[in-house]
């Protein structure tokens, strides 16, 4: 299992994938908005989706675990 | 009786209105949330009230907190500052609305000028040189496709209740068109809720010039010359100068006859700024009119030697203006430095706290600060921590100005663009002026740098 951390503080503004979900090395999981700018969250790894921690609109900080990505691998 | 002024803002911007409100004997109060009530403005103002939570929706954002604090208050006038409320037409008529004073045009001329379609078909018919592009909104993709061939590529397809340079795409071609048209109106009606987009051409290799224009109630209307707003990252400002030293005089007062004749066309009232994208011959096109104080308004205080929001206020309370246009005359040269909270390589936002903050005080430069040392920088706002504004007898001077000024600056705890801002400084295409809108990303790109 990996995690993806948040790489900053800042508001939840997208959730693009969803529980169950298959993920590549680069795709987009989590837009966050600090400081008035969009800010992608990739994933580094290839799998699926076991755990979304946030809803959008839920404020982050830098570390929290916004997503865990099971099997697969980079 | 003494008025009582509303701040509905905050950070550098309140403490530059609060300032000169205090200065003309105007009673100040401010506004502050949760994240901010350390800042430096919460203690200068008369008096400052908690409004809410951070976020900007349940703070500067929530008009029924401000207008509950503008009556228990007694506030006769209330200053919007920029971005949050400001060319909010709606917000601007409930303040009217209670008998208080906007400092700003009348609400109609934000909402002509807010809508970007609408605010191009006002200005072509009034004989305004607008950027070519679509006449109105676009519904459909395939539209958008046709239309975009008639303009032909590149262009930049916008939100019509865009600003600040959010909502905007520049295509290359039918495929980048196709690929953004979705997601750019999904974001538009999220945003600023109104999904409507259109086209226009994107000019390249062209400049980014303003006008400051101001008018009085009585309908005098007089400019206060240009800045040159061409370096941007993300289409948002980097840095600002006055005068622009590389047009020549024929365009100038080609552009400050046209941005008179925009303010007239929809009967203008207050300060306002005209923008204008000059291409590569000196053609120019409207690009938006800003409708309220500009973040740079102070570069073209110094030039002139005036105070924008007193004549703000003095305007807002129906006097005439307190120069004729004979009056005017700019001196000197003037660049703004804009320090942003963030990675001066990714350009990435980088919050936290200024454990570390000396700015240096000296001779010929202004400081509008927004923050002290050991405040904390949050994520719920912008990443403008402060405006440096040198102010020389020419452009030479203001350049050794800023390069004396950041030898003596000390700033840690968060990443900060002044590496970014020293690098422009020695820069030919700065010093020569031949930089465009581009600037920036190219000088990134040179670096091997990947920026966004």
């Amino acid at each position: 299992m990996t995690t993806i951390p948040s790489t900053m503080a800042g508001t939840v503004f997208k959730i693009e994938k969803s529980v169950g979900d298959t993920v590549s090395i680069g795709d987009v999981v989590v837009i966050l908005e600090s400081m008035k700018m969009e800010i992608p969250i990739e994933s580094p790894v290839a799998g699926t989706v076991s755990a979304i921690s946030f809803a959008e609109g839920d404020f982050v900080n830098e570390g929290d675990t916004l997503m865990e990505v099971e099997g697969g691998g980079a | 009786m003494t008025n009582t002024l509303l701040i509905a803002n905050r950070s550098e911007i309140a403490s530059r209105i609060i300032a000169t409100a205090k200065r003309m004997g105007i009673r100040t109060v401010a506004v502050y949330s949760d994240a901010d009530a350390a800042l430096p403005y919460v203690e200068e103002a008369n008096v400052a009230r908690r409004i809410g939570e951070s976020p900007p929706a349940k703070s500067y954002l929530n008009q029924d907190a401000l207008m509950q604090i503008a009556k228990e208050e007694q506030c006769t006038m209330l200053h919007p500052g920029y971005g949050f409320l400001s060319e909010n037409q709606k917000f601007c008529e409930k303040v009217l609305g209670e008998g208080i004073i906007w400092v700003g045009p009348q609400p109609k001329t934000i909402g002509q000028m807010g809508e970007k379609v609408q605010a191009r078909n006002i200005m072509n018919r009034a004989g305004v040189p607008v950027v070519p592009g679509s006449e109105g909104q676009i519904a459909t993709e395939e539209e958008a496709i046709s239309l975009a061939e008639g303009i032909g590529y590149p262009v930049m397809l916008k939100a019509s209740g865009g600003g600040g340079g959010v909502g905007m795409v520049v295509c290359h071609s039918e495929q980048d068109l196709v690929r953004t048209f979705a997601s750019t109106k999904k974001r538009a009606e999220q945003y600023f809720q109104n999904p409507e987009v259109f086209l226009e051409k994107w000019i390249e290799g062209a400049r980014h010039i303003e006008v400051q224009i101001a008018a009085s109630r009585s309908g005098e209307v007089v400019h206060l010359y240009e800045r040159e707003c061409s370096i941007q990252r993300r289409h948002q400002k980097v840095l600002e100068e006055a005068p622009a030293l590389h047009l020549s005089q024929t365009t100038k007062e080609k552009l400050y006859e046209a941005s008179i004749q925009a303010a007239k066309a929809v009967n203008y009232e207050n300060v306002g700024t005209i923008e204008w994208i000059v291409d590569q011959d000196e053609n120019f096109y409207f690009l938006e009119m800003n409708t309220r104080l500009q973040v740079e308004h102070g570069v073209t205080e110094q030039i002139i030697g005036i105070d924008l929001v007193e004549w703000q206020l003095r305007i807002a309370a129906g006097e005439s203006l307190p120069l004729h246009q004979h009056e005017i005359k700019p001196s000197g040269h003037s660049i703004e430095w804009r320090l942003y909270a963030e990675d001066p390589k990714t350009m990435f936002p980088s919050p936290g706290k200024l454990s570390r903050w000396e700015l240096s005080i000296a001779k010929g430069i202004r400081l509008d600060i927004g923050y002290r040392e050991d405040n904390t920088v949050t994520p719920f706002y912008d990443p403008l921590l402060a405006k440096i504004i040198a102010y020389g007898d020419n452009k030479e001077e203001a350049v050794r100005l800023l390069h004396e000024w950041s030898n003596e600056t000390t700033i840690e705890g968060v990443k900060t663009n002044l590496p970014l801002l020293q690098e422009v400084l020695v820069d030919q295409q700065f010093i020569k002026e031949t930089y465009t809108t581009n600037y920036l990303t190219e000088l990134q790109k040179q670096k091997g740098e990947q920026s966004i």
